[in-house]
């Protein structure tokens, strides 16, 4: 089950943060600083996996932002890795080209968007087709 | 599409990101957004604000919220927002409360009628909304309210509601199992919806029920092989394809449920392999999705009743992975290497090299894995490179939980394949000198134990070996001034209990150092408590052998100190202590024999020593007890009441005015909640086969076996503790404990060899040939058929069968035992011993060698004094074996043990002083 997803920047603002496990506000705050500080300056060479507390953080960086996925100890690292970069093709195609500006002016879409993608903390769709074309019936009624 | 201004924001949103984005720093960057929250404050509260303008705040509310400020007074509006007619604001709203509340808020209640309101929508959309509401906002209180609706969505016309039902569904079922047990069938239709979409959001329920009872869902199985055989074939629509493997998500979560399945499972495992292998055919290692398939096939692999076939695609996968050049791969080899080494123990040491690379590795993920592997490998002949190593790296952790995990490791690996005492004795020092106070104090209760038992029964000299040489190590190391509570606890407690056995430190000396150890940790009560103790023993022991002791002044004054402690028990121990000085010397020996710390303690469960007691009343008039079961009244009593809560405790959420009854759903809930108590039969039936076996045995009848019901009673008092007997855990742990002696001289031979034949060959990579060669070196083989013939590798299944096998060999002797009255079981155990039980008790050897039997009408006090280490008895199984599921089920009996100790020390002490002279009187005569 995935635990949180956080995006945060090179400086580790934080981009988006979502949590499938109810935590404290303190609690967020320091989890979001402590995953900045894992992930920030591992080796582009090293695993794409951290263990975090007793969960382990799976991450991805693409230009100057990591996506951050809290996931169970048994659960299937590079299937999470891979469900990152759906995640990204999803946001890319949305967006068409995305760039972090899109991501921070659009915050509140890319939160739809994810709400579509995973559920609960599992994902419930990986079909890209199904969440644009779910994304684009919502973007009409606006 | 431009991302700035196309999406309708007003200007005032856009510079605030903008200027956010520009803060150089983290205080500027809260003091704009402190500035944005007093404005919004003041613009969120003016009368009609246009509704378009209101969800913009809302936004903006969310930015400020995420960014780490409390935006908390606008809650109120966000709720509101949720009320709104238009879909966009909607929307908004229901983001924002996800986002804003948590789970207990208070808000959460007023927008239950919203989201029943929108779940009977016409507007799916609006029906999705207030779904992916329903899965973050509704808790344990609220289910029932929207339940049944839910349940209606489960047959919506459009799968993108169906599919959110079901994810609703299983957040339900994860916040309480018991509100939706009723509904569960409904995921089997699910699962045959035409939409794959649905099918893969039904896996995630489904693969969570099947974690917690596979049995029940065997039947599904040949339904999810033909589903993952569709989806191998490309029967799926083509949007579900990522990077041209067909819905890799929906194969990975279908191999992990048909792992669950055919775990164990011969002829489920059957139906698996075909598609198992169609799979890894298909699979071109050319993009991390696929290999991420392959792990899971591995995975699965490796899990299910073995293939000789699919095995050996597994291990050609796992060489891939190790193989390549990329640390993620690298990361899944050794992990797949762990699962496989499991079922074929050899096929580590074709990656010798690869896996010391990752252990040498700067990426200290991939060495963490590493030592995980290492561990799963470790066996008599590189316990010492492995366990070398492993502390070497816990030095240098940081991380307090991972450095604790690190050492319990450690001391595990000690414990199961120590060479040699020494070399045993040293390695704990070293985990507890450098893990601290993150040492589990299961550990040191393990510790003391080991060193109380010994290693081997037939050569006592090999245990006071073991104890001379722990003294020893303990004088030593007591100077420093750093170590941990629980490992001071350890060295009072054994110098206590043999810091003058062995004749070589004076027991003034002894008593010296234990004053000391209480004055450099004034104010840590336990230390003090086992070092006051320890000192009662030494003194008892002096008395015992007829010696005159010597109470230095400082001791004196620590005694003095502590009866006047704050603490009670401080007080009560050293009044025991000075009770104890002024006995006679057969008293004492009687009350504190020497080296009876192994004795079991026998617990008159029934307290039938009270039997005339209660005769004589009955005599004289009182009236019998009736528990409280039996007794007219008392029944009906606890039926009202327990009615009474279940109709009570839950909110309504019906409307007021509809007069009927509590509604449909409630009922089989209650009968569910019985049904669940069901899922965790473990206890309960080995309680059973316990108690039959007892009852099967002939038990020998005696007097106080007259009723046998009582017996059995106890039977099952004692199983709470651990798992098995006393009597049968300090047998199994006899022979295991036997097994490393046996193991000792072998190891230390091969090993010998092994760094003599290294020694000679002087090459460049030398360290790290070295090192692998004394990893993997030894034949497998051979270490594990000696493993097994000593009862040593009892890892996973192979434990519990024995452990089966050991309580029903140990069964007739326990009862035997037990049965006997009080006073013949120690005639019995010197008498009998040798001829009945040829392996005989190692506490019935001490006793011959040590010659200190207590005689005559000392019985009573001796089962009273000997079960100090009663408790780690309960422990030996689990510390002996590695099941995680052994160390949760051991954590309770560990909390009781100081308590027991407590007890009987008390009980002990107490006795003698004469405060209770009648007491006193039973006991000695």
């Amino acid at each position: 089950m995935i635990r949180f997803i956080i995006l945060q920047n090179r400086q580790g603002k934080t981009r988006l943060a979502k949590y499938y496990v109810p935590l404290e506000d303190s609690e967020k705050h320091k989890v979001e600083y402590e995953v900045h500080r894992l992930v920030v300056n591992r080796d582009p060479k090293f695993t794409n996996f951290v263990e975090f507390r007793t969960h382990k953080v799976i991450y991805r960086r693409y230009a100057g932002l990591f996506f951050s996925l809290c996931v169970d100890m048994t659960d299937n690292e590079l299937a999470y890795l891979e469900c990152i970069h759906l995640f990204v093709e999803i946001l890319d195609h949305f967006f068409s080209n995305v760039c972090e500006l899109d991501l921070v002016f659009n915050f509140h879409k890319v939160y739809l968007i994810l709400d579509e993608f995973i559920l609960a903390g599992e994902i419930q769709e990986t079909s890209k087709r199904a969440i644009i074309e779910r994304m684009g019936e919502l973007e009409k009624q606006e | 599409m431009s991302s700035q201004g196309g999406w309708g924001q007003s200007k005032d949103f856009l510079d605030l990101v903008k200027s956010i984005g520009e803060a150089r720093s983290k205080a500027e960057e809260d003091r704009i957004i402190l500035r944005e929250l007093e404005a919004l404050r003041r613009r969120i509260a003016e009368p009609d604000v246009p509704r378009r303008r209101m969800k913009e705040y809302i936004t903006r509310l969310v930015y400020a919220e995420m960014l780490g400020h409390d935006a908390s007074f606008g809650y109120i509006h966000a709720v509101k927002m949720t009320h709104d007619n238009a879909l966009p604001l909607k929307r908004t709203g229901y983001l924002a409360v996800t986002l804003f509340l948590s789970e207990d808020h208070d808000l959460i209640i007023l927008i239950v009628n919203t989201i029943q309101k929108d779940l009977r929508s016409d507007n799916y959309l609006v029906v999705c909304a207030a779904l992916t509401a329903v899965c973050k906002l509704i808790t344990e209180d609220t289910i029932p309210a929207v339940l049944p609706l839910v349940v209606d969505l489960l047959a919506h016309r459009k799968e993108a509601v169906r599919k959110k039902a079901v994810m609703a569904l299983h957040r339900f079922y994860q916040r309480s199992p018991a509100s939706v047990t009723h509904l569960l069938p409904n995921f089997r239709k699910t699962l045959c919806d035409n939409d794959p979409g649905v099918m893969g959001a039904t896996l995630c329920p489904l693969f969570d029920l099947i974690t917690a009872d596979a049995n029940s869902y065997k039947d599904l199985l040949v339904s999810f092989v033909r589903i993952l055989k569709q989806v191998a074939e490309r029967n799926l629509p083509k949007t579900y394809d990522y990077h041209q493997m067909p819905a890799p998500f929906i194969l990975i979560k279908l191999l992990k449920i048909l792992a669950l399945l055919g775990s164990g499972d011969k002829q489920a495992s059957e139906h698996i392999y075909n598609v198992l292998g169609d799979i890894i055919r298909k699979c071109e290692p050319s993009s991390n999705i696929y290999n991420a398939v392959l792990y899971e096939c591995i995975c699965c692999i490796s899990s299910i009743y073995p293939n000789a076939k699919l095995l050996e695609a597994a291990a050609e996968a796992t060489s891939k992975f190790l193989k390549s050049d990329s640390h993620n791969l690298k990361y899944m080899g050794i992990d797949t290497l762990g699962r496989l080494i499991k079922i074929s123990p050899d096929i580590a040491e074709e990656h010798q090299l690869a896996v010391i690379d990752c252990l040498e590795d700067p990426d200290d993920t991939l060495k963490r894995k590493t030592f995980e592997l290492l561990y799963k490998m470790t066996k008599s002949t590189n316990v010492e490179v492995i366990v070398d190593h492993t502390i070497d790296y816990m030095i240098n952790i940081n991380d307090n939980h991972y450095k604790t995990e690190i050492a319990s490791r450690c001391v595990e690996l000690a414990e199961q394949f120590a060479p040699t005492n020494q070399w045993f004795i040293q390695t704990m020092n070293k985990v507890f000198e450098h893990g601290g106070d993150l040492v589990n104090v299961r550990v040191a209760h393990n510790l003391m134990r080991l060193i109380a038992q010994g290693f081997s029964e037939d050569e006592e000299g090999a245990d006071s070996q073991l104890r001379s040489s722990a003294v020893d190590s303990y004088i030593c190391i007591l100077g420093d001034p750093k170590l941990p509570s629980l490992f001071l606890q350890v060295i009072c407690w054994v110098l206590g209990e043999y810091g003058t056995v062995d004749g070589k430190y004076s027991a003034s000396y002894i008593m010296g150092k234990l004053c000391d150890v209480t004055e450099a940790h004034l104010c840590d009560d336990t230390v003090k408590a086992y070092a006051i103790s320890a000192i009662m023993k030494i003194c008892a022991f002096e008395i015992a052998a007829g010696r005159k002791v010597e109470i230095l002044p400082e001791c004196q004054s620590l005694i003095h100190e502590l009866s006047a402690s704050h603490s009670t028990d401080l007080q009560q121990r050293a009044y025991e202590l000075q009770a104890l000085l002024c006995l006679d010397c057969r008293t004492v020996e009687s009350v504190m024999p020497l080296d009876a710390s192994c004795e079991v303690l026998e617990v008159d469960k029934n307290l039938s020593f009270l039997n005339d007691f209660i005769q004589e009343s009955i005599e004289k008039g009182s009236s019998p007890y009736i528990p409280e079961s039996e007794r007219p009244g008392m029944s009906s009593v606890s039926n009202f009441r327990r009615q009474n809560e279940a109709s009570s405790h839950m909110l309504r959420f019906e409307a007021y005015g509809l007069p009927k009854p509590s509604p449909a759903h409630l009922i089989p809930q209650v009968s569910v909640s019985t049904s669940t108590s069901n899922l965790v039969p473990v206890t309960e039936a080995s309680y059973y086969r316990e108690s039959s076996q007892a009852s099967k045995v002939p038990s020998v009848t005696d007097a106080s076996s007259a009723d046998l019901g009582t017996k059995l009673r106890l039977d099952g008092v004692q199983r709470k503790w651990g798992w098995p007997t006393y009597s049968s855990s300090g047998q199994s742990s006899t022979s295991s404990t036997n097994g490393v002696s046996h193991v000792d001289g072998v190891s230390a031979q091969s090993r010998d060899t092994l760094y003599d034949s290294r020694r000679q060959q002087s090459e460049v990579s030398a360290e790290k040939q070295k090192l692998a060669a004394s990893l993997f070196g030894a034949s497998s083989g051979k270490t594990v058929k000696r493993a097994t013939s000593t009862h040593r590798a009892t890892k996973g299944n192979t434990g519990n069968a024995e452990r089966m096998a050991v309580s029903t060999a140990i069964n007739p002797e326990t009862s035997t035992e037990k049965a006997a009255p009080p006073p013949d079981l120690l005639d019995l155990s010197d008498d009998a011993a040798p001829t009945s039980t040829p392996t005989a008790d190692p506490f019935q050897h001490l006793q011959v060698l040590i010659g200190a039997t207590p005689v005559d009408n000392t019985v009573k006090a001796v089962g009273l004094e000997s079960p100090n280490l009663m408790a780690f008895y309960t422990d030996i199984p689990s510390g002996s074996r590695k099941t995680t599921s052994t160390i949760h089920s051991a954590v309770p009996s560990i909390k009781k043990a100081p308590l027991q100790n407590d007890e009987t020390a008390r009980r002990v002490c107490v006795n003698p002083t004469g405060n209770n002279p009648n007491l006193f009187r039973d006991l000695l005569g």
